[in-house]
């Protein structure tokens, strides 16, 4: 019960900012146990540092879990029909994660009326980690 | 440097994993979430869902936590972990994933080519997932790097 309605909203429309972090060693810890992902490069930084890293780096499902939260504190998940990301930089350790959406287009598939919604994430400085859309449907 | 084309159509056997609501739980608060549904089960059931939902990206975890008997794709090809990076993901949803259910996944290769000369060499997989009843709780599609 958001309360948006498919008349309701206008292409051009913005999504709340939603920020997340700092993403500390502590998050990246514990987002490995949670997620499952147990990468070391996410973890140790040794491990990294053999693989030409400086230093260990975000898991980049990390961000999209926090880009997944700006979609679900706008609309529902129940009306979530697609969500995809390319992960155009890595997210380093000790910055925040500005998630920002834009509503581009509002359309109807077989009586379905659904709203197509661009998403960012960036890391302090404004360098694009994430770049994505979101496909919602909406009464 | 592995011939990267050589695992197209490669097929996993699908796996099963329970989705632990302890699981949910820690992913919510490794990630920060403030949005009760996805912490508390009261919450939940209070907005109208039968367990702790799943959070939109968590069939990438479920894909993680299960465990597989067949040789990874990476490990076929010989590919340390190191040199992997995730290039894209895309999620298609059906049914909404519980605390509780039993998702079944089946993964296919459906992609894989090279980039600069093959400093950069890609593989994409579509995953395929259903739950205890037989409905399709959507799909993924990821692209790995491997940087050589």
């Amino acid at each position: 019960m958001s309360g948006i309605t498919f008349d309701s909203i206008s292409v051009g429309d913005v999504l709340p900012e939603h920020i997340c972090g700092p993403i500390t060693r502590t998050t990246l810890g514990l987002f490995a146990g949670a997620s499952g992902d147990h990468n070391p490069i996410h973890i140790d930084i040794d491990f990294a540092k053999k693989f030409g890293m400086k230093d260990v780096f975000a898991h980049g499902m990390l961000s999209m879990a926090y880009l997944a939260q700006l979609l679900t504190n706008y609309l529902p998940q129940s009306q979530l029909r697609e969500y995809g990301v390319r992960f155009v930089a890595i997210t380093p350790v000790n910055t925040r994660v500005s998630c920002s959406g834009k509503i581009t287009e509002k359309y109807e598939v077989d009586g379905e009326k659904l709203i197509k919604v661009e998403i960012t994430a960036e890391v302090d400085g404004g360098i694009a980690t994430l770049t994505g859309d979101a496909i919602f449907a909406v009464a | 440097m592995a011939d990267v084309t050589s695992v197209i159509g490669r097929e996993t056997a699908p796996k099963s994993i329970i989705v632990e609501r302890g699981q949910v739980q820690f992913f919510a608060k490794a990630t920060g979430s403030k949005d009760p549904i996805y912490r508390n089960l009261e919450a939940a059931q209070a907005a109208g869902h039968r367990d702790i939902p799943a959070p939109p990206t968590f069939l990438f975890s479920l894909d993680l936590l299960s465990p597989s008997k067949e040789e990874s794709v990476l490990a076929a090809l010989g590919v340390n972990i190191g040199n992997i990076l995730h290039g894209e993901q895309r999620f298609k949803y059906g049914a909404q994933i519980y605390s509780g259910d039993t998702i079944t996944m089946s993964a296919k290769v459906t992609d894989a080519y090279e980039k600069k000369g093959g400093k950069l060499q890609f593989v994409v997989s579509e995953t395929t997932a259903t739950n205890q009843n037989g409905e399709s709780v959507g799909s993924m599609i990821n692209s790995l790097v491997i940087r050589n």
